[in-house]
């Protein structure tokens, strides 16, 4: 194998790598946050009695989950300026981001509250809390334990899955990629430093959310 | 030339869908059997190479599958091997499959109780013919839906060879949207092709659950 393996040259991007972590950061938080928003409606709207309501949320989650995020993509960034909505590409990644991520947290929220038995809110209301205490007390907490596992994985979820935005222009950590790519023509090198540098994220990530999760449910006295 | 977007680019279109299908069949045969070897890996009584799979699946599944892709696509030409798309698309995806096949296998072969292994011993059965008469049937029943459910993720991660430039339905959307001028229609019927795909596969692993699950 003639090929000489030159890392040292990407050495000198490392701001650019590190201005990349950071907006991939800031993408994964902002989606799973806007992504729980509309999940929590879908959610809510698909234990509903209403059957239309129902109907709507089971279509949502059917055709996000059922179709790949890259063509939620173009279709929101190539697609929508042909009816007149135009969007910039950063934008337009996070709506597609954030529509996609709705369909997977709805199903984790619905998950989670459908966990909590009936027999604890009975419970909380014969001790004489009242309905919203009842929530507040009894349920969240609880809810919030089943579902925790569920959302830290599907954060570390979309930090990988936000590498394909960068396919439309949206800067961040895999656009990155590209830039050192065109300056170095070191292909390999770069790509496997960027892919690196994702394990490292996700590794920190795990860790992290392990260790709030001993902080919190674990260690806490129970209640 | 700019043209409308017709009957035969629909055709076009799922005729390039043959070429998702085909690079999901080809990720699942060789990630099921790289999958099968990381499974056992991962259960066999012996440290180091339970580390071996707990590496390997941390690595793929800790890493985006484009990276993979990318890594791939420009690593393999430096070591002599065909610089095409389909290779590296091909050989990244059965990876990728290898690291979910082995977990979903693993978990499979010991959500078995521990006791069937005993009542195989019990009975005299050989270690091979706990595994093959008692386990492994048992193993089988529980991993199918999972299986076929992540089958669903594999197709749709599919799409992302299009941006190594291999021509599946994606990249075959990209080329007839550049001819035709017409992006929504036609990134809509590939979201069609692909829903027609992905939705049978999840109702498939759905009623498969319910069918193979009512003893437990």
């Amino acid at each position: 194998m003639s090929y000489n393996f030159k890392f040292d040259v990407l050495l000198r991007y490392i701001p650019e790598i590190v201005q990349g972590v950071l907006l991939t950061l800031q993408f994964s938080v902002v989606t799973m946050l806007c992504g729980l928003a509309i999940g929590l409606i879908v959610a809510m709207a698909s234990i509903s009695p209403l059957t239309p309501l129902r109907a709507c949320a089971r279509v949502y989650v059917e055709a996000l989950r059922n179709t790949p995020l890259l063509v939620q993509l173009f279709i929101v960034f190539f697609g929508l300026p042909s009816i007149g909505i135009k969007l910039g590409a950063n934008t337009a990644a996070l709506i597609a981001l954030s529509i996609n991520m709705g369909a997977y947290g709805a199903e984790i929220l619905r998950a989670g509250f459908q966990s909590v038995r009936q027999s604890q809110i009975e419970a909380g209301r014969s001790l004489g809390l009242t309905a919203g205490q009842t929530f507040r007390h009894v349920v969240l907490f609880q809810a919030m334990k089943a579902i925790y596992p569920a959302l830290s994985s599907q954060f570390v979820l979309i930090m990988l899955t936000t590498s394909v935005v960068s396919s439309i222009g949206a800067t961040e950590l895999f656009h990155q990629a590209a830039f050192i790519d065109s300056r170095t023509y070191r292909s390999f090198e770069t790509y496997t430093l960027i892919t690196v540098s994702y394990l490292v994220l996700t590794l920190g990530f795990r860790a992290f959310f392990a260790g709030v999760y001993w902080a919190v449910f674990v260690k806490r006295p129970r209640r | 030339m700019i043209r409308e977007f017709g009957g035969t680019d629909i055709v076009y279109l799922i005729e390039a869908a043959r070429w998702t299908l085909l690079l999901a069949f080809t990720a699942t045969v060789g990630g099921g059997l790289l999958g099968i070897v990381v499974a056992v890996l991962r259960v066999i009584p012996f440290g180091p190479l339970n580390w071996l799979a707990i590496a390997w699946i941390n690595l793929i599944q800790g890493t985006p599958l484009l990276g993979q892709l990318f890594v791939f696509f420009f690593g393999l030409p430096l070591v002599g091997l065909s610089v095409d798309a389909w290779t590296a698309a091909a050989l990244s995806l059965s990876i990728y499959a290898s690291a979910f096949f082995g977990e979903i296998w693993r978990g499979s072969l010991q959500s078995v109780s521990q006791r069937q292994w005993e009542a195989g011993a019990a009975l005299g059965l050989t270690y091979a013919q706990r595994l093959g008469h008692v386990v492994l049937p048992q193993a089988i029943r529980i991993s199918v839906a999972p299986t076929v459910g992540f089958l669903v993720q594999l197709v749709k991660n599919t799409s992302l060879t299009a941006l190594i430039g291999f021509v599946e339905l994606t990249r075959a959307s990209q080329i007839i949207s550049g001819a035709t001028f017409a992006p929504l229609p036609v990134y809509l019927t590939a979201a069609a092709i692909y829903f027609v795909i992905c939705f049978s596969l999840s109702q498939l692993a759905r009623m498969l659950e319910r069918r193979l699950h009512v003893a437990r």
